[in-house]
């Protein structure tokens, strides 16, 4: 049984680096890099073995209905892949860009309770167990975006936080009235008594979700900690937010919970065709007149998570592919732009645009991956961001859905438009800069080489083929909705 | 019924209070108001008029027990509120020291 070790791994780890560490912040790096690589073969591992079928495991070995059960199906161990390789990377670019910042072991061991909270997400069955991981991973998220101590930071966290919690303290309110409706907190059993329930519990629980996880994923009426928050964070960080836990906590739950459990009422998908829609437009447009790049980038998440929701919205197999496709290929190529923003920053010692320049000759690998990372988020073709894009302009005309699609090219165009903006001042800007504060070293350079490559050879996974064995499955868990009951009860 | 519209009101007030208030102390305050009436409406989704306490002990019966899984969810969220309140003072401290107002209005180096 591998499903309690995406837990207990890190969690162990983060416990070990404060027992071990002290003062040396040596064996924290190397106690949390193989963490993240145990988690990241675990998780390809079990994602290339288990194609659709699902596995549980009961907590303590309490049955069901009364204890808690962790549950891994196709759609668990695809998000669980991608959190992996982001954290990997993370972990690598961290080691000279934290050191850049303060010499501390403290930023390993909040990161690992980062991934626990995430991979506890992911991998519970149990609403009020989601509540409790999430709390974990947001608990984590406050530490970090504040962790480089400078007044923005504890501005932008104390934000977040409030923000934050607001947001948990709606989801409880869902959980509580969810609870007393159906007398259960396992989340197949609610599936199995929910269609005996009036409809009205359905729609306030739906509300309260809706706006719970919308924080969370920074949808936009909900979306102004967003900016803050990640682009005060130091670059790794601000890659993980951007990159999976907005993801992991969000549209994560928001599919698991309104698909698997809900059986997606077609009100709730109206819902987030428009939130995403309105996401998209208004994202890209507020990122255009951005000058700081840390801010743009976040204000393209908002975006970009606007593509996922309006995927999911559409609902048909198509739409849902090109949704779970996005959400993989943004997680690369946003944490990659996040890396790439991070050296400009450390070498430059600014964000500004308007003062970068001549960067193709001082930092040659940075604007090289910056590049790709560029072309896959405004959809040129061989780059992933295209074809997932695709998919979804494709789905939505099929769906009958010629405007919302109308919107998603408008908005592609839009990120083109803006990331010209990026490449043409800041990387190939004419201030001239010939000296550099920090040299970018051979780890920074490795994680954002490993990024642009992934981003290149996802676009494999469209491909038919490959798509059948690595993107199907996924579709098929949220597509067949409440099948969930019977594959996550049946087994025990 | 009257418990529970007034346990929603009790919501609103912190609600009123995040959204509404200048001083970082107050917003803190009202969110975890906010905290408590969720917690108190948890309590009261176990509630049933006339039950006992929920202990299995000779001679009581479990139908006329209160509803034991409310309260136990109950402790694990006061824990998270009170680690999320711990958390956003220190940031509200470290905020003091930077700025030194506890004002929103002067604390806003981020914008745009």
């Amino acid at each position: 049984m591998i499903l309690p070790y995406y837990i207990i791994i890190p969690l162990l780890s983060a416990f070990l680096i404060t027992l071990i560490a002290g003062k040396k912040d040596y064996w924290a790096i190397i106690l949390s890099f193989i963490a993240v690589s145990a988690l990241l073969i675990l998780s390809v591992f079990s994602f290339i073995t288990m194609k659709d079928e699902t596995v549980t495991y009961a907590m303590s070995n309490w049955p069901a209905p009364i204890g808690i059960i962790l549950v891994q199906d196709a759609l668990t161990s695809f998000t669980l892949v991608m959190v992996s390789i982001i954290s990997l990377t993370s972990i690598i670019y961290s080691v000279q860009y934290i050191r850049h910042l303060s010499m501390d072991w403290k930023y390993y061991a909040i990161f690992m309770l980062l991934v626990t909270g995430m991979n506890g997400v992911i991998v519970t069955g149990d609403i009020f167990n989601m509540f409790v991981f999430l709390e974990i991973s947001l608990f984590s998220a406050f530490a970090l975006v504040a962790y480089g101590g400078r007044a923005e930071e504890f501005e932008a966290a104390f934000k977040y936080t409030v923000m934050g919690s607001v947001s948990s303290v709606m989801i409880l309110m869902g959980v509580a009235i969810l609870y007393s409706a159906t007398s259960n907190l396992n989340m197949a059993k609610i599936a199995e008594v929910l269609p005996a329930v009036d409809d009205k519990v359905k729609f306030w629980v739906g509300g309260l979700f809706i706006a719970g996880f919308g924080l969370k994923a920074a949808i936009i009426p909900f979306h102004t900690w967003l900016p803050d928050a990640h682009s005060s964070a130091p670059a790794p960080i601000s890659s993980m937010l951007s990159g999976v836990l907005i993801k992991a906590l969000g549209i994560y739950a928001i599919i698991r919970i309104f698909f698997n459990v809900f059986d997606a009422p077609q009100i709730f998908l109206n819902i987030f065709l428009v939130l995403g829609t309105i996401s998209i437009i208004i994202g890209v447009i507020l990122a255009v007149g951005q000058w700081d790049m840390k801010r743009l980038l976040a204000y393209h998440s908002i975006s970009q998570i606007g593509y996922i929701l309006l995927g999911i919205g559409i609902a048909t197999p198509l739409g849902i592919l090109g949704a779970v496709f996005h959400l993989f290929n943004h997680a690369l190529f946003k944490s990659l732009l996040f890396y790439n923003a991070g050296s400009v920053e450390m070498a430059l010692g600014t964000r500004d645009l308007r003062k970068m320049g001549n960067l193709m000759k001082i930092l040659p690998i940075t604007s090289q991956t910056s590049l790709i990372a560029s072309l896959s988020i405004s959809g040129i073709p061989p780059f992933n961001g295209f074809f997932s894009k695709l998919v979804i302009i494709i789905a939505a005309l099929q769906a009958g859905l010629p405007w919302y699609a109308v919107f998603a090219v408008i908005g592609s165009l839009l990120t083109l438009a803006s990331f010209m903006k990026v490449q043409r001042y800041g990387f190939k800007g004419e201030t001239v800069v010939d000296s550099v504060t920090n040299k970018i070293g051979w780890r920074m350079n490795t994680a954002m080489i490993t990024l642009a490559v992934l981003c290149v050879i996802t676009s494999l996974l469209i491909v038919p083929g490959i798509k059948e064995v690595t993107l199907d499955p996924v579709v098929k868990v949220i597509t067949d909705r409440t099948q969930y009951i019977h594959l996550v009860l049946g087994g025990m | 019924m009257i418990v529970y519209v007034l346990c929603f009101a009790l919501f609103l007030v912190g609600t009123y209070g995040v959204i509404v208030k200048r001083d970082l102390v107050k917003i803190i305050l009202s969110m975890g108001i906010q905290g408590y009436a969720v917690n108190l409406m948890i309590v009261l989704f176990g509630y049933r008029n006339g039950a006992i306490y929920p202990i299995l002990a000779k001679g009581k019966d479990p139908v006329m027990m209160v509803d034991p899984l409310p309260q136990a969810l109950v402790l694990t969220s006061i824990v998270i509120e009170l680690g999320t309140t711990a958390l956003i003072v220190a940031l509200a401290i470290k905020i003091f020291e930077k700025y030194h107002t506890f004002d929103i209005t002067k604390i806003r180096r981020l914008s745009g």
